[in-house]
C-alpha cells in the first residue's frame, strides 16, 4: 500500500508543480540579490539573506528561510489535507477500504507519503538552493571575520566569530534540514488528522493553515507567553542555533520536543477518529 | 453468503435501516429493491464494512462482518454508488493501482488480470487517455472491472447499469448470467425493475429502512388465479361468462377462472374470437409500487389538498406505508 501511495504522489502533476514553486522561489531571490547585489540589511528581510553575499554556500539556509514561513506549510497542509480527504472526495476511499486495505494500512500509507514528500521539499529547496548559491554567490571559503549579534549575521562565520569548514557548514545544513522537516511534520499530522474529520481537503488544508497561522498570532503577543512554549509555530525558527558556535540546543531540543508531541497527539487522533468512522462519500 | 440479524443503523436520531434480516444464499442471483433514500445503500456499505451497524450481525461468506473484514472483502468485488476513478490517470493505471492496493497478488500476473477485467467488460482497446475524458458508460464499465479483478466469489452492485445504453444493459447483464453461472453470487440493487425482473431470481425489498418482503421471484410471481382475455368481441365474452369478469378495459377482460385450456374452449365453442388469453401474473413494478411509499427523494408539501392531488400512485401506496 506505501508502493501503491508512492506511486499516486509521483504521479499526481500538482506535486511536482508546487515543489518546482519552492525551488524556484529561492532561486528567484538569488537571482535578485546577484543581479543588484542589493541586499537587505543586516536585520530586515528573511533571515541569513544579507550574509550570502560573501558566500553562496550558507544560501540553503536561507532558502529554507525564505520557504519556511508560508510556501512550505502550504504545502505541507495540503499534501497532508489531501490525503484521506481527497480519496473521500474522489469516491475511492469506499473502493480502497473495500479492496480492502485496512485502514490504519492506508492511514500509515498517507503518512508515509506525506513524510516523503515533506523530505523531498525540503531537500530539493536546499540542494537546489546550494547549487543556485554557488553558482551565483561564489564559494569563497568562510572568512573569519568577526560576527555580529544579530542571527542575520551568523551566516559566514558563526555567531561566535570562529570560521567554518565547509564540511562543518554541511553538516550544520543537514541538522537544519532535518529540524524543519521535524516542523513540517507537525504540520502534516494536523492536516491529516483534519483530514479524517472532512470529506473536503480544501477544507481541511485551510483548518491546518488556520492552526499555524493563530499559533504564530499567539508567539508574538506578550499577553499570550504562558502558553507560548506549547505553540506549534513557537520553536520554527530554531533551527538557526544549528548556525552559531557552538550550536545552542536548549531551542532545538525544546522544538523537537514539541514537535513530536504535536505529530504523536494528531496521528493518534487521526487512527482514533479514521478506525470508528462511517465512510458516507 | 449474506446472512444479516435485525440489522439497524441509526444516524442520530434517524433510523436508516431498521430490524433488516436478509438472506442470501451462495450461487443467488439477489435484486435488492426500494425507493430512493429506504436504506439499500447503507446495508451495502454494512455489508462491505464501510459503515459500522449501531446493532445486529452481519456474515458474508459464513464470517463475522465487519470482523473478518481483510479475509471477507478479498473474495468480494463490489460497485457502490456509482464508479470512481483517479481521473487524471488512465483507466489501466487506475486498475493497476487498486490492484496493487489490495491484498497481495502476483505483480507478475497484474497485467494479465487487467487485461481479462478489461475483456470482460467490453474495454479491452481502452488507450491511455485519463479517466476524466470517458463517457458515463465508459466508467461504469470501468468500475465493474475494477469489482470484478480477483474473481471474487460474491458481487455486490449498487447500480450496475447505471449510464449503460440498452445495449450495454443487456451486455451487463449477459456478464452478470456468465459470472452467476460460472458460480459467483451476485447482489444487486437497482431501480430498474425490468432488470431485476430478467436478472434476479431472487429479491428482498426495503422500504423506509424495513425488510418487507424477501422471496423467489417465482413465487412472487406466480399466477394470481386470474386469467386474462383479449378479443375483437369483449362484450360477447362478458356476457358468457357473466359473474365471472371482474375487470374490463377496452378489448381487455380479466376473469376470475384458473383454467386457461377449459375457458378457452368454452369460449371457442361458442364462436367468440380469442386473440390473446394468458394468466395473469402481477409484475414486479405493481409488487413494489404496492408495497413501498414514495421515495425520501419526494417531499410533498406537508398538508393541504393541493399535496394530494398531485400524487397520483393511488390507493395501494397509502397501504405500502402503514406496514
Amino acid at each position: 500500500m506505501i508502493r501503491v501511495e508512492l506511486v499516486k504522489l509521483a504521479r499526481r502533476p500538482r506535486n511536482w508543480v508546487s515543489l518546482a514553486l519552492l525551488c524556484g522561489l529561492p532561486v528567484l531571490v538569488a537571482v535578485f540579490v546577484a543581479v543588484t547585489h542589493l541586499a537587505p540589511p543586516p536585520g530586515q528581510g528573511p533571515v541569513l539573506l544579507s550574509d550570502v553575499l560573501s558566500s553562496g554556500s550558507l544560501y540553503p539556509a536561507a532558502a529554507l528561510a525564505i520557504v519556511l514561513p508560508v510556501f512550505l506549510p502550504i504545502a505541507v497542509a495540503v499534501i497532508g489535507g489531501d490525503s484521506i480527504a481527497g480519496e473521500a472526495g474522489s469516491g475511492m476511499l469506499r473502493y480502497l477500504l473495500a479492496r480492502p486495505v485496512g485502514r490504519a494500512r492506508l492511514l500509515t500509507a498517507k503518512l508515509v507519503a506525506v513524510v516523503v514528500y515533506v523530505l523531498t521539499a525540503v531537500v530539493l529547496v536546499a540542494g537546489t538552493a546550494y547549487v543556485a548559491g554557488i553558482l551565483l554567490f561564489g564559494s569563497q571559503p568562510v572568512a573569519a571575520t568577526p560576527g555580529g549579534v544579530t542571527a542575520s549575521n551568523l551566516a559566514a562565520t558563526s555567531l561566535s566569530g570562529s570560521g567554518l569548514t565547509p564540511g562543518d557548514l554541511l553538516l550544520r545544513i543537514a541538522g537544519a534540514v532535518a529540524f524543519i522537516s521535524v516542523s513540517m511534520l507537525g504540520v502534516g499530522a494536523i492536516a491529516l488528522f483534519l483530514s479524517t474529520v472532512t470529506d473536503s481537503s480544501l477544507g481541511a488544508a485551510l483548518g491546518a493553515l488556520a492552526v499555524l497561522i493563530t499559533s504564530q498570532v499567539l508567539v508574538t503577543l506578550n499577553s499570550a507567553s504562558a502558553i507560548s512554549p506549547y505553540l506549534p509555530t513557537r520553536y520554527w525558527l530554531a533551527w538557526l542555533d544549528f548556525f552559531r558556535d557552538p550550536i545552542l540546543w536548549r531551542n532545538i531540543d525544546r522544538g523537537l520536543a514539541v514537535q513530536g508531541v504535536y505529530v504523536a497527539v494528531f496521528l493518534a487522533a487521526a487512527w482514533a477518529h479514521f478506525a470508528t468512522k462511517d465512510i458516507a462519500s | 453468503m449474506i446472512v444479516t440479524r435485525s440489522l439497524t443503523k441509526r444516524f442520530g436520531s434517524f433510523l436508516a435501516v431498521d430490524q433488516v434480516s436478509l438472506d442470501v444464499r451462495e450461487g443467488d442471483r439477489y435484486g435488492f429493491l426500494g425507493p430512493n433514500g429506504s436504506g439499500k445503500t447503507t446495508v451495502i456499505r454494512m455489508l462491505l464494512g464501510l459503515v459500522y451497524a449501531t446493532s445486529g450481525q452481519i456474515e458474508v461468506l459464513g464470517k463475522p462482518m465487519p470482523a473478518s473484514g481483510p479475509e471477507v472483502l478479498a473474495q468480494v468485488g463490489s460497485l457502490v454508488e456509482g464508479p470512481s476513478a483517479y481521473r487524471h490517470l488512465s483507466g489501466r493505471a487506475n486498475l493497476a493501482l487498486i490492484d496493487a492496493a489490495g491484498p497481495a497478488g502476483s505483480r507478475r500476473s497484474r497485467q494479465a488480470r487487467i487485461a481479462e477485467a478489461l475483456e470482460r467488460v467490453g474495454l479491452a482497446g481502452i488507450d491511455n487517455r485519463a479517466v476524466a475524458k470517458y463517457s458515463l458508460g465508459m466508467r461504469q464499465r470501468l468500475g465493474l472491472a475494477a469489482a470484478l479483478l480477483r474473481a471474487p466469489r460474491l458481487l455486490i452492485l449498487d447500480e450496475p447499469a447505471n449510464g449503460l445504453d440498452p445495449r450495454g444493459i443487456r451486455e451487463m447483464r449477459d456478464l452478470m448470467t456468465a459470472l452467476n453461472e460460472a458460480g459467483t453470487t451476485i447482489f444487486l440493487s437497482s431501480h430498474q425493475l425490468s432488470e431485476v425482473e430478467q436478472l434476479c431470481g431472487r429479491v428482498g425489498i426495503i422500504d423506509r429502512g424495513r425488510l418487507i418482503l424477501q422471496d423467489d421471484l417465482a413465487t412472487l410471481q406466480a399466477p394470481t388465479g386470474r386469467l386474462v382475455i383479449r378479443s375483437t368481441d369483449p362484450g360477447r365474452v362478458a356476457a358468457a361468462l357473466d359473474g365471472q369478469v371482474q375487470h374490463r378495459d377496452g378489448d381487455l377482460l380479466i376473469v376470475a377462472a384458473p383454467d386457461a385450456a377449459a375457458l378457452n374452449a368454452r369460449l371457442v365453442s361458442a364462436g367468440i374470437p380469442v386473440d390473446e388469453l394468458r394468466p395473469e401474473r402481477r409484475s414486479l413494478e405493481d409488487l413494489v409500487l404496492s408495497l413501498t411509499s414514495a421515495g425520501a427523494d419526494r417531499v410533498d408539501r406537508p398538508a393541504g389538498p393541493g399535496a394530494q392531488a398531485g400524487d397520483g400512485d393511488g390507493p395501494d401506496q397509502k397501504d405500502g406505508g402503514s406496514r
